[in-house]
């Protein structure tokens, strides 16, 4: 990179990256818990993919019954403490809760999992779960992402042995490598994992199934396999330029920036990130906040099209990020270092027949940004080729993996599948959810096998 | 401009709200502090015997993360000698002559005890004196406090010897802690009282520690009962003062007591028949300072009901205490739900369905839920309009039109009349025929 942003005090680094919502102390939540209505057959419980019983264990909370609220909660969800921190909560639960109807705060459902959740780990793990009597099956589980992990724990508490294969030598997927440092740290994410294991889970990482492991070995050696391998890198933007030092993909770079060694992330001095989603959201936050001097999002449509949450758009408008709607790069400028990136403004056409409306260049409206970095931000592409190599699958035109909507079987019946691969891409709920779903999947199969 | 003055038997002040006789009135220093805040009287800490107090005193109730819902103390009577309180007194009172000052006495059952120290009072120039008869703990068992109060015949006794010598109008403050409230006001009134002031705290264990086992509040490992107080009492001192209110053998002003925290609280007091209200745990919890909101609310409420002095407003609900036989039975309300208002907690529901009569069903209707009443099956006992947490959504209407209006009373004298038992059959054919349905 040409314009490396200086590096920061270490304790700058620190205020940058704290965590955005802090926790409850302990009186505060017990007001937060008495003020939910504890409504019956709550909205909050049916807006939470996993369903969480969320007005009971906000009541328990409320009763100091912390460890009967964990229970609930993890009843539900294996990866709690994830969700309660990276979920989207104002689009799930508290965008549900009744007190929006009463044009009253919600109650902070996030903040009070994670009270519960943190104090159930600050406890130690005390045993909650009952696991049923040895089955004598075992389960191979590809990844150990939300999916993975909610499946695993699943199936172990069901009386399975399990084994979860990792490629990566440290285990929790995007949990431990893609979610924002100021939301998720990687050590919540390691508790979890944990927890996970104290059920019996064996999770084998540095382990490539395909590379190190071939699948078939895997279908012998196992009674049924789940598939939550997730999504792929960035996909190419095709431009000329994208060779250059300084072009980055999203994931790679939040990556980076999530090994904590905050010092030895370069970002460049003026920023570019492609692409106005969640992820793009976060790429651009962490670039600021890595002491980048200019972050810029450029995005093909408008603001109104941008899949990124108005409260993601909120807090990189707070954090200084500069967004440049339509506007589409036609070309990344630079001998060897990034120096700049070429720019066309676009206005939207009419509607198409699915009521899109696409993107049209200006003639003449090119001009030039310059940037030291370029961040691909436009998502991950399907692991098609690993999928494709699988016998018996079944690929639909997007890339995903196709399964049966209840028991989350593909097409070949001994392998089951969810979390990104099976929706190309959605939030840590759904992905614990789908695990958690296919592991009784799974367990209908071999029983009535 | 409204007057909020009053006159409790012949006790003057510029506003109803006295400081109880508790740990706020305890000194001048606090007394006075009180008078420059606005209070409009004050009955001093009860002076009398020789005692000492534990130190840790006071227990709370906490509820849903209130703190001090209810307070139990066992302290006691002042405990400082009587010279330095009566001097005390004297010096407030040349200084506030405008403030009711009241002072609460108790001493040992001896007519020459209680003629020495009521004459000792009077010479401080005070308004009043009140007779605590109602301290429920460390007192009662040396045969004073509510050892009197509970026993008429003592009641009675005691305030004779006062009475019989006093110059200045005498309250009897009454404890809660009878089977019949009636039965010692009489007695109050038949020895000469001016006034009563009730409640007194109310018998109580504040609560059990769960990890040490031991009481709330803990002296030293041990705990016993104390003294209640604070909003949770206050339905009961409500009700015990309407008892007391409505009692023509008893006709004396009333000082209201129990968990009066502000001017909502005092004007229900004041309708149920009080002419002052003492205020003692909301000051325990947030100081004197309350007094300013109370005064402000208590005049601007006056102004928007259009009533001018207090005199208007006491007792004003008196009349609507009555028995439950006297209760229309065909005074038909039912719940009805204001869909507009609904935020969907589905609260309503569950009560009625499994603390009631099972007659609010439960829809889904667009991705909402959606609670109807089955008006023919409610019979407005109206506990979903108290657990809706929506102000008005849920409202008790009123369907009958009145003509057919029959009390328990009217009905069984009806019964008798026609030479109809009181059975279960006859009681249905009632019901049915003003289309009333059991079920």
């Amino acid at each position: 990179m040409k314009n490396i942003a200086p590096q920061l005090p270490a304790e700058q680094y620190e205020k940058n990256f704290a965590e955005l919502h802090p926790p409850f102390t302990y009186n505060s939540a017990l007001i937060e818990a008495n003020r939910c209505l504890y409504c019956y057959d709550s909205p909050c419980m049916k807006a939470c993919p996993t369903h969480i019983d969320i007005s009971t264990f906000i009541k328990k909370i409320a009763s100091e019954n912390l460890l009967g609220s964990a229970k609930t909660i993890l009843q539900s969800n294996w990866v709690a403490l994830t969700c309660a921190k990276a979920c989207p909560v104002k689009v799930l639960c508290e965008g549900a809760c009744v007190y929006n109807n009463k044009d009253e705060k919600p109650i902070e459902i996030g903040r009070l999992q994670r009270f519960a959740i943190d104090n159930y780990f600050a406890k130690g793990m005390p045993p909650l779960f009952r696991k049923a009597k040895k089955k004598g099956k075992t389960i191979g589980i590809v990844g150990s992402g939300p999916a993975g992990l909610a499946c695993g724990a699943e199936l172990a508490i069901l009386g399975y042995d399990v084994t979860i294969y990792e490629s990566s030598d440290i285990p929790g997927g995007l949990n431990t490598w893609g979610i924002a440092p100021y939301k998720l740290r990687r050590e919540d994410s390691l508790k979890e994992v944990e927890l996970v294991k104290s059920f019996g889970v064996e999770i084998k990482t540095g382990v490539m199934i395909g590379k190190t492991i071939q699948v078939d070995e895997l279908l012998k050696k196992h009674d049924a396999v789940f598939l939550g391998v997730g999504l792929g890198e960035s996909p190419q933007l095709s431009l000329p330029g994208e060779e250059l030092s300084g072009v980055i993909g999203a994931l790679e770079f939040i990556e980076k920036v999530k090994t904590e060694n905050w010092k030895n992330v370069q970002v460049g001095k003026k920023v570019a990130v492609i692409g106005a989603g969640n992820t793009s959201i976060d790429a651009a936050t962490e670039s600021k906040r890595l002491g980048a001097e200019q972050v810029f999002i450029l995005y093909r449509r408008s603001n109104i099209e941008m899949s990124a949450y108005d409260f993601e758009y909120d807090l990189a408008k707070k954090d200084g990020i500069v967004f440049h709607f339509l506007t589409s790069p036609k070309k990344i400028i630079g001998d060897k270092f990034v120096e700049g990136i070429e720019c066309i403004k676009m206005k939207l056409g009419e509607p198409d027949i699915k009521g899109k409306r696409k993107p049209v260049p200006i003639t003449g409206s090119e001009f030039i940004l310059p940037v030291d970095m370029v961040i691909k931000a436009i998502g991950q592409e399907t692991k098609s080729n690993f999928l494709n190599s699988i016998s018996g699958l079944t690929i639909d035109d997007e890339g995903c993996v196709v399964v049966d909507q209840e028991s989350y079987q593909t097409t070949n019946p001994k392998i089951f599948a969810g979390g990104d691969c099976i929706n190309g891409g959605k939030e840590v709920v759904n992905a614990a959810h789908d695990g958690k779903r296919a592991a009784h999947g799974i367990d209908k199969y071999l029983t009535n096998k | 401009m409204v007057d909020l003055s009053i006159n409790c038997a012949g006790i003057k002040s510029p506003n109803p709200f006295w400081l109880a006789s508790a740990p706020p009135s305890n000194s001048a220093y606090q007394n006075c502090k009180a008078f420059e805040q606005g209070w409009g009287g004050t009955v001093w800490k009860t002076i009398g015997e020789p005692v000492m107090n534990v130190f840790n005193r006071y227990g709370g109730l906490n509820y849903n993360g209130q703190k001090i819902f209810g307070l139990n103390n066992i302290e006691l009577i002042s405990d400082r000698p009587i010279e330095v309180n009566l001097k005390e007194i004297t010096e407030t009172k040349k200084l506030w002559s405008d403030r009711a000052v009241v002072v609460s006495l108790m001493v040992e059952s001896k007519r020459e005890t209680w003629h020495d120290i009521v004459k000792r009072t009077i010479d401080t120039g005070c308004d009043g004196i009140e007779l605590n008869y109602g301290c429920p703990h460390g007192m009662s068992e040396r045969g004073m406090g509510a050892a009197v109060g509970q026993v008429p015949e003592y009641c009675q006794m005691i305030t004779e010897w006062v009475t019989e010598i006093s110059t200045i109008p005498v309250i009897v403050k009454l404890t809660p802690n009878v089977s019949n409230i009636q039965l010692p006001a009489r007695a109050a009134k038949a020895a000469g009282a001016n006034a009563i002031s009730l409640i007194n705290t109310i018998n109580s264990i504040i609560g059990v520690d769960l990890d040490t086992f031991e009481l709330k509040p803990n002296v030293g490992g041990l705990g016993g009962h104390g003294g209640y107080a604070g909003p949770a009492v206050k339905p009961i001192a409500l009700h015990l003062l309407s008892q007391v209110a409505i009692d023509s053998e008893v006709n004396l002003p009333i000082s209201g007591i129990g968990g009066i925290s502000n001017w909502r609280d005092a004007l229900e007091f004041i309708l149920l028949g009080a002419s002052s209200v003492q205020v003692c745990t909301a000051v325990m919890h947030h100081g004197f300072r309350i007094v300013e909101d109370m005064i402000e609310g208590m005049s601007n409420w006056m102004e928007s009901k259009g009533f001018s002095s207090l005199d208007q407003v006491r007792g004003k609900s008196l009349p609507r205490i009555n028995d439950f036989g006297n209760f229309d039975l065909l005074n038909k309300t039912i719940a009805r739900i204001d869909q507009s208002k609904c935020i969907h907690c589905n609260l309503c529901y569950i009560a009625c369905e499994d603390a009631a009569h099972q007659c609010i069903d439960l829809t889904q209707e667009n991705g909402n839920s959606q609670t109807e009443v089955r008006e023919k099956d409610c019979v407005g006992c109206a506990l979903c309009s108290l657990v809706c947490p929506v102000e008005r959504c849920i409202s008790m209407t009123r369907i009958d039109d009145g003509s057919a209006s029959r009390t328990w009373n009217q009905l069984t004298e009806e019964f008798k009349k026609a030479g109809k038992p009181l059975t279960w059959e006859n009681l249905a054919e009632f019901q049915h025929k003003h289309g009333i349905e059991i079920h």
